[in-house]
């Protein structure tokens, strides 16, 4: 089967209804000495069971934090100051530490962005992995756990000779596999992807694509796929969610985003996406991003927007579904 | 494929021999740049003391024969090589008949007793309390008392010795305030000389615990900091792991790997003593002897210590490096 007609199953078996993961109007400021920096300002979405929801926007946009804040594990100086997160319909932002550890990785796994310093240098491949599964499903008969482990590393495609090796002996592409065997280890419902294929090359960034894919054909997982690799959006999404200084401004099926974007933001980004053919420049350089400590009143985009009206600059536009499955804060298609 | 393999034992042992072979023959190039001649200058003490030396003539001659230094540059260092290699350190030139390697012998068990159980203590806590600091979970209460254990850092060793002697050897005399043992004790495997040897080294071992665990204490937290926001601490917090274990298999593990190379490097130089807690408490150890030799122009007796220092230096220096792959997987013994 190829990579895209294996997309294309995977995209017909999402089950609309079953929500994984609910975010309701999730906010997490930046304490700094000059006031709150506002990183996630209101963002609400689902994830559905079996699907992948593509996070994108432009660097520092607040799409990693949003998924941190998903994790709970924004570091300081940031906090979660408002919102709701629903996981299979509990709700993490209000438990404990230790019902939230009990929760983590066995319900909503990670895959780090960077996989190149995400393991501990001092441990091998399988203690690692064997780290996971024994802290929540206590200690395990040792050949059994080889075998799962061994298995793990088989189904996202590494050779049984990783299960001894440390990280430092595995290449970039191996060590992010890994990360993604760890993810998939206790078969949790929801993995977070936080730019999973950044800094590798593209051949491995293909490996680590259909790696993904697979396991989640496997697995029915749904994953949250964070970032700006438009080319794996494009391959792995159903739906993509568009970040813009801390909000969330379209949200539509994938292949509504790359052919028929509403939102001028997300227009410019399409837009400026290269071709083999073609360089194209960023037409995304008029007017400043605005202080994030100090958003402008009305819609966030407003200083930069091409098509900006006088309702935009005093009225915030809600996020509104303007076709089915279409979500838009934008006043130009009302 | 890691693994300890013939090749790399050969070449750290011919450093390790290397850099003996060249810290003995800077000591014995270092002293004879220095113009004057020891023998001649002691001769001028004597007469200095005594107003006159009868044949102080042939006193100098007959003392440089004694010392081997009449014979030719080439022939006096090659002696002295195969006088060094077989730890022949010569005679005191202070306690003349008393052989430097003898005196040493008897100072070394005491200084390396009291000086490794006092760096091993204090690198164990200076290190707990350190990453104790940097960790964000450590209760505020016990982090705000902790950095109190690192104010006696910034005084000196041997005012904090004197202030020990004066509260709890003279004020409650719940130790004795100077020696290495009690008096008419009979040195041996018994139980009053063991409890007194103890007793004796309380004192100066906690003025150099509670003097030097701020230095590794104060590493350590940079470490541990430096190490808490790598990213495999976060995904070990994502993964649900037990605050204790992310602490210790996570954080700490890795962040005290550059405190092991310091540990080796300060085991290796205990040695030389602490000449200042045993000059203060008269402890017999290497540190009170290099004091001697130094006070009484005694250079053979600094000589053999000097070299006593190198070799045992180059010894940690050698079992560290072949230790430290056990410890960091990312160092092997292969030739990069």
């Amino acid at each position: 089967m190829s990579f895209s007609q294996a997309s294309e199953n995977a995209r017909a078996s999402v089950s609309q209804e079953a929500a994984v993961l609910q975010v309701c109007d999730l906010r997490v400021y930046y304490d700094t000495p000059l006031g709150a920096v506002r990183a996630v300002d209101g963002v609400s979405f689902e994830v559905y069971q079996g699907e992948v929801l593509g996070l994108v926007g432009e660097s520092g946009c607040g799409k990693t934090t949003a998924a941190m804040a998903v994790l709970r594990l924004v570091q300081p100086p940031g906090r979660i100051v408002g919102g709701q997160v629903f996981l299979n319909g509990v709700e993490l932002t209000r438990l404990s530490e230790g019902e939230l550890r009990r929760i983590r990785w066995r319900e909503l796994a990670l895959i780090p962005q960077g996989a190149m310093n995400s393991l501990n240098p001092v441990m091998k491949v399988r203690d690692q992995i064997a780290d996971a599964i024994e802290t929540h499903e206590g200690k395990q008969p040792a050949r059994e756990l080889k075998e799962r482990i061994l298995q793990l590393l088989a189904t996202v495609g590494l050779p049984a000779r990783v299960y001894n090796m440390y990280p430092h002996e595995l290449s970039g592409g191996m060590k992010q596999r890994v990360c993604i065997a760890m993810a998939i280890a206790l078969n949790p419902p929801l993995i977070i992807a936080d730019e999973p294929t950044s800094a590798l090359d593209v051949v491995v960034q293909r490996v680590v694509g259909e790696t993904l894919l697979r396991v989640k054909e496997q697995l029915g997982v749904s994953i949250i796929l964070i970032g700006h690799d438009m080319g794996l959006q494009a391959q792995l999404a159903n739906r993509v969610a568009v970040m813009y200084a801390g909000h969330l401004v379209e949200l539509a099926p994938v292949l509504a985003i790359f052919s028929a974007p509403l939102h001028p933001y997300t227009q410019l980004l399409i837009e400026a996406i290269p071709t083999i053919k073609q360089r194209k420049p960023l037409k995304l350089t008029e007017g400043l991003t605005h202080d994030l400590r100090n958003p402008p009143p009305g819609c966030i985009f407003h200083l930069r927007c091409p098509h900006a009206m006088d309702v935009c600059r005093s009225e915030k536009p809600p996020l509104r579904e303007v076709r089915p499955g279409h979500f838009l804060a934008c006043y130009l298609h009302a | 494929m890691r693994g300890l393999t013939l090749g790399y034992l050969v070449r750290r042992l011919g450093m390790f021999f290397l850099t003996i072979w060249l810290g003995a023959t800077i000591i014995f190039i270092v002293p004879r740049l220095a113009p004057g001649d020891p023998v001649a200058a002691m001769v001028t003490r004597l007469q200095a003391q005594s107003g006159y030396v009868e044949g102080s003539a042939e006193m100098i001659e007959a003392w440089r024969a004694r010392f081997g230094l009449d014979g030719p540059i080439y022939v006096q260092y090659v002696n002295y090589l195969r006088s060094v290699l077989t730890f022949n350190l010569g005679f005191s030139l202070s306690s003349f008949p008393s052989r430097v390697e003898e005196m040493i012998a008897q100072a070394l068990p005491w200084t390396v007793g009291l000086l490794s159980v006092a760096t091993i203590i204090s690198f164990v806590i200076g290190n707990a309390i350190g990453a104790l600091l940097a960790w964000r979970r450590t209760p505020a209460a016990l982090r705000a008392i902790l950095p109190l254990s690192f104010t006696f850092t910034s005084i000196p060793f041997f005012m904090l010795a004197i202030l020990f002697i004066y509260v709890f050897a003279f004020g409650l005399r719940w130790f004795p305030p100077f020696g290495a043992y009690g008096r008419g004790l009979v040195k041996g495997f018994n139980w009053p000389f063991i409890k007194s040897v103890v007793e004796h080294g309380v004192l100066p071992a906690f003025s150099i615990v509670v003097a030097s665990m701020g230095f590794w204490g104060l590493g350590m937290r940079g470490m541990m900091i430096t190490t808490d926001g790598e990213d495999y601490m976060i995904l070990a917090q994502a993964k649900g792991l037990r605050p204790a274990r992310i602490f210790w298999n996570y954080g700490i593990r890795n962040a005290v790997l550059p405190q092991f190379t310091a540990l080796a490097l300060s085991l290796g130089g205990i040695v030389g003593g602490s000449t200042l807690v045993e000059y203060v408490f008269a402890y017999p150890g290497m540190g009170y002897l290099l004091y001697q030799g130094i006070v009484n122009n005694d250079y053979t007796l600094i000589q053999g210590i000097v070299f006593m220092l190198i070799v045992t230096t180059a010894t940690a220096v050698f079992i560290i490096d072949l230790l430290y792959p056990f410890i960091d997987p990312r160092i092997s013994y292969q030739k990069r």
